[in-house]
């Protein structure tokens, strides 16, 4: 019954959470606190382990979410029943755009919306370098420009950027590479 | 079969270093999908993530669907789902079972703080990358400035700079005169292969 449970409330998230990353964050609140199925501390300590592990958060979420309510097995309908919908609605869509991608007025919408997912990937940069590595906000707070940068990430950031125009190897690498060198420089 | 098999790997592969957003699978997808094996164009990929971005769902795997489906059909559609959530599913798995204060893990704060340093760089290259293999006319930049503006500025969805951005694409191509053109093209190309 529970397995029942999981995977038709993860189901309806998938349905109805539009947005990337923490877009699902309100119904799994409203979920969990409906189920009891744990605190919202423990909820807000899944999401940071969710965001800091590979993979998409969402799905990382409902895994944690399935696996602490009702094990392994828990785990994987949670995460099936998240992504169903996905599947589902995308492969229909697929199957459409298929058809009529080659439509001159396809085609022409399509020309206008690469430049701008362009800028959508760009403020998501924005976002995550602002947020979590150069800390903006300080400036607000204390209005000191010494600590508008953290200086390592910075430089950090400028190597890593430099060496992929450069060498153009897999992004694996420079991610893997990155991670050590987290470690070995306390970042 | 071995097609399917070599999807459902790659997603596998894009599953294990996405850290981050839908966005941060992006520069993997194209490293393999693109530039090693050539199975699919890059404006394919972009075009994937804009409708995975607009339809419910988890995005990513929204994009890793409807690449997918673009390789193999609903056969491709499955295992490129399957290899890009599988690797959530054994790591959470691991963490949860072993793990009861992974956060407070030093050397994981450590290496991800330095990751997510790598997938801005990593973005930052794509998006010079989409710059320099578009028409770069003026529309364009202006399309891409606002779009980042607006995101980054207001609290805007994302969803609404897409279909704004749509509009705005068969508004230039029909003032321009390419629409009525591409249409003339389109539908003698109908009547050729009928």
């Amino acid at each position: 019954m529970i397995y029942f449970i999981l995977f038709l409330e993860f189901f309806k998230v998938g349905l109805f959470a539009l947005g990337g990353g923490l877009a699902a964050l309100p119904f799994l609140q409203d979920l969990i606190v409906k189920y009891g199925w744990m605190t919202a501390e423990e909820l807000l300590n899944m999401i940071a382990v969710s965001e800091s592990t590979p993979g998409a958060i969402g799905i990382n979420t409902a895994t944690f979410i399935g696996y602490n309510t009702a094990g392994i097995a828990g785990g994987v309908i949670a995460t099936i029943g998240l992504a169903a919908p996905s599947v589902i609605i995308i492969i229909i869509i697929a199957h459409y755009f298929q058809k009529f991608n080659q439509h001159p007025l396809v085609e022409s919408a399509f020309s206008g919306i690469r430049p701008a997912v362009a800028g959508l990937i760009g403020s998501a940069a924005f976002e995550l370098a602002s947020g979590g590595i150069f800390e903006l906000n300080k400036l607000q707070l204390n209005n000191n420009l010494k600590n508008f940068f953290d200086y390592k990430s910075l430089l950090l950031l400028i190597i890593i950027l430099v060496s992929i125009r450069k060498f153009k190897k897999h992004p694996v690498i420079y991610i893997a590479t990155a991670a050590i060198i987290g470690i070995i420089f306390k970042f | 079969m071995k097609k399917i098999l070599k999807i459902f790997f790659i997603f596998f592969k894009i599953g294990s270093f996405t850290f981050g957003g839908g966005y941060a699978m992006l520069p993997i997808i194209k490293r393999e999908l693109v530039d090693n094996l050539g199975w699919i164009q890059e404006k394919d990929i972009y075009n994937y993530y804009a409708i995975g971005q607009s339809t419910p769902g988890i995005i990513a795997v929204n994009t890793a669907t409807m690449t997918g489906y673009s390789l193999q059909g609903v056969k491709g559609a499955l295992a490129a789902t399957t290899g890009f959530i599988l690797p959530s599913l054994i790591i959470i798995t691991f963490i949860a079972s072993f793990f009861k204060r992974f956060q407070e893990i030093s050397v994981f704060q450590h290496a991800f703080t330095a990751i997510q340093i790598a997938v801005v760089a990593l973005i930052i290259d794509i998006v010079i990358k989409m710059w320099q293999k578009s028409d770069k006319s003026k529309f364009s930049f202006f399309l891409f400035i606002l779009a980042f503006l607006l995101l980054v500025l207001f609290d805007i969805s994302p969803v609404f700079v897409i279909l704004a951005s749509a509009a705005a694409g068969v508004l230039i191509q029909y003032l321009r005169g390419n629409l009525q053109t591409a249409y003339e093209n389109y539908q003698n190309q109908i009547k050729e292969s009928d």
